[in-house]
């Protein structure tokens, strides 16, 4: 077999996974959706109002404007983190789907890469419903925002690959809340959602910028507000590589777990 | 390796290893299975059945020795050996957030078979599995043996040439476990090949044209099961329930008694005749006894003993 007829059986066969993932997803999308929508709602209006009172201007931008890009990513990488662990730990360990799909051709890598491509789904499904509650809002500058869309799904790309490096370990659900406590929520408050990262120490700041989410945030706000863009590619790369590096790690330890 | 004994040999494996802590729980195991047949494997709770079934779907990595299946060799080509293989698992892992039909069509997909193929399928695989009325229910809705008929409907889909199977009929009712017999029965005669792991000795007898009995990883025997009970065990067995110690004494006195074991209160006495023990105990007011041929059962227990195994 040619290497690009093997690329295209593998993405194939990941996609036939990613079909059954929003089959399901389909049957119960109306609930889903109001989550997706109903969340940033009130997230925007109740902080961008509230909070916005006292805050003022943040970087040149109302409060709620500043406030929907970084809403925006955490939605991204809540919604792939979630996917990639509850979700996916039940399809491993409790109703054992993953052993079924390999029963057919399907391999590990591309049962991973499946997971990975719906979760990243999950991540553009959520993000789109805070764009169009921004816009509702008119917190959207011009069709630049657009391009969000492609980030969210890359962001989602990263965050379920790091989630399913964890699940590749998880013993229990109980195990992801060292993930989310120890790594996601701290890096949500120190990544510049809730207000800009230039007021926190410098080594703070620094640890901040070695993460992704700092990066998906640096890409969404100028998009989503106008402003300009700058070191665009070095954000891609930092997400491309945690994300590749992270599904590289995670395909290893999930085929150990299971071809064993 | 030649095409025609490729064709054949749908299973080969050469001094075939797994080492579970160090343990050999599958030791240097030499198999060959043909075209056609129906296999059975049976052997005591952590015998190395699951274990050998799992390497033969390429989900074990195998510690030495060689194996091919459909002349192909494993564990190199086990994504294009599953493209001609249909399995049913030890433990159900149906689509809970599907129905009965969903379950098979998107089972297919992972195939990648088109939706006009599955279509047609589907409606056929509901029919082989008398399942047609349930095509549009969840599968909580479903008995235990309504699911696993289903298990192996899907495990058809991609239209199999070797079909494995893990303890199919374990927790089910005689009317399920007949069913899904009648089942494979009609497998067999399509000229399927199957693989089939049991508990049940009577399963094997009535289905299989070959019975492998394995223990502690090993083949212990391997025959069509007639001949198995009557190369590896005396024709006849003698069960004496709570027996006094002096009639025990008398019984023994049997020249013909081949074999005597006590397991509990029970005493089994194997031999051809056993005219002398059965004339003592029409003599004697003990009527508690029974007196039957020899069964695949009693082979089991012969080859793997009377301890539990956990
Ligand atoms: N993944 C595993 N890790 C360690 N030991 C295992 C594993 N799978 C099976 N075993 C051990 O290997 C032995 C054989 O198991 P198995 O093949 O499931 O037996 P059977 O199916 O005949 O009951 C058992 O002692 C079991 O505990
Ligand atoms: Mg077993």
């Amino acid at each position: 077999m040619s290497k690009l007829a093997r690329v295209w059986l593998f993405l194939a066969r990941s996609q036939s996974i990613w079909s059954r993932h929003i089959r399901v997803w389909s049957k119960l999308a109306g609930p889903s959706l109001m989550g997706n929508f109903g969340e940033p709602v009130l997230y925007l209006l109740v902080l961008g109002y509230g909070l916005g009172q006292f805050v003022g201007e943040v970087e040149g931008l109302t409060y709620m404007a500043f406030l929907a890009s970084g809403v925006a990513c955490t939605s991204a990488v809540n919604a792939a983190s979630f996917e990639g662990m509850y979700s996916a730990y039940t399809r491993m360990e409790v109703q054992q789907t993953w052993l079924g799909m390999l029963a057919t051709p399907i391999n590990v890598g591309e049962v991973v890469f499946g997971e990975i491509l719906w979760a990243a789904t999950k991540s553009l499904i959520s993000v789109s419903a805070i764009l169009i509650v921004s816009m509702v809002l008119g917190l959207i500058a011009d069709g630049w925002a657009l391009f969000i869309l492609p980030v969210a799904f890359l962001t989602g790309l990263c965050f379920a690959s790091l989630a399913l490096v964890v699940t590749s370990s998880a013993k229990s659900y109980d195990f992801f809340l060292y993930y989310s406590t120890l790594f996601i929520t701290p890096m949500v408050l120190l990544s510049g959602v809730f207000f800009p990262i230039d007021t926190l120490p410098n080594a703070v700041q620094w640890l901040s910028k070695v993460l992704p989410l700092y990066h998906a945030i640096s890409l969404v706000r100028p998009l989503m507000t106008g402003g300009e863009l700058t070191s665009v590619f070095l954000h891609l790369f930092v997400l491309a590589t945690f994300g590749s590096a992270a599904a590289t790690l995670a395909t290893y330890r999930i085929k150990k777990r299971l071809i064993r | 390796m030649h095409a025609a004994a490729s064709q054949s040999e749908i299973v080969k494996s050469t001094k075939l290893s797994k080492l579970y802590a160090g343990k050999a729980v599958v030791n240097k195991l030499d198999l060959t299975i043909d075209s056609g047949c129906f296999c059975g494997i049976l052997g005591p709770n952590g015998a190395g059945k699951t274990t050998t079934l799992r390497m033969l779907v390429g989900h074990c990595p195998m510690d030495s020795g060689e194996l091919s299946i459909l002349g192909l060799a494993m564990p190199e080509n086990a994504s294009l050996v599953r493209e001609s293989i249909g399995v049913v698992p030890q433990m159900d892992n149906l689509d809970a957030d599907f129905s009965v039909e969903e379950n098979l069509y998107v089972y297919g997909r992972f195939f990648g078979l088109s939706s006009v193929v599955l279509k047609e399928r589907t409606k056929e695989l509901l029919e082989f599995a008398s399942l047609e009325e349930k095509a549009k229910c969840k599968i909580s809705e479903l008995s235990g043996g309504m699911r696993r008929r289903l298990t192996l409907a899907r495990a058809l889909i991609n239209k199999p040439k070797l079909l494995i199977l893990d303890e199919p009929t374990t927790g089910l009712d005689p009317q399920a476990r007949q069913a899904i017999w009648q089942k494979l029965r009609e497998l067999k005669k399509q000229g399927l090949t199957l693989i089939l792991t049991t508990h049940y000795m009577e399963e094997a007898e009535r289905l299989c044209d070959r019975v492998i009995v394995m223990d502690q990883g090993e083949i212990m025997a391997d025959a069509a099961p007639k001949e198995l009970i009557k190369g590896e065990i005396e024709s006849h067995v003698l069960e004496v329930h709570a027996a006094s110690e002096a009639l025990l004494e008398q019984l023994r006195c049997d020249s013909s008694i081949a074999r005597f074991e006590k397991s509990g209160d029970i005493c089994f006495f194997y031999g051809e005749k056993l005219n002398h023990a059965l004339e003592v105990l029409e003599e004697s007011s003990h009527d508690d006894y029974l007196f039957r041929p020899a069964n695949l059962e009693d082979v089991f227990i012969k080859l793997t003993g009377r301890d539990l195994r956990e």
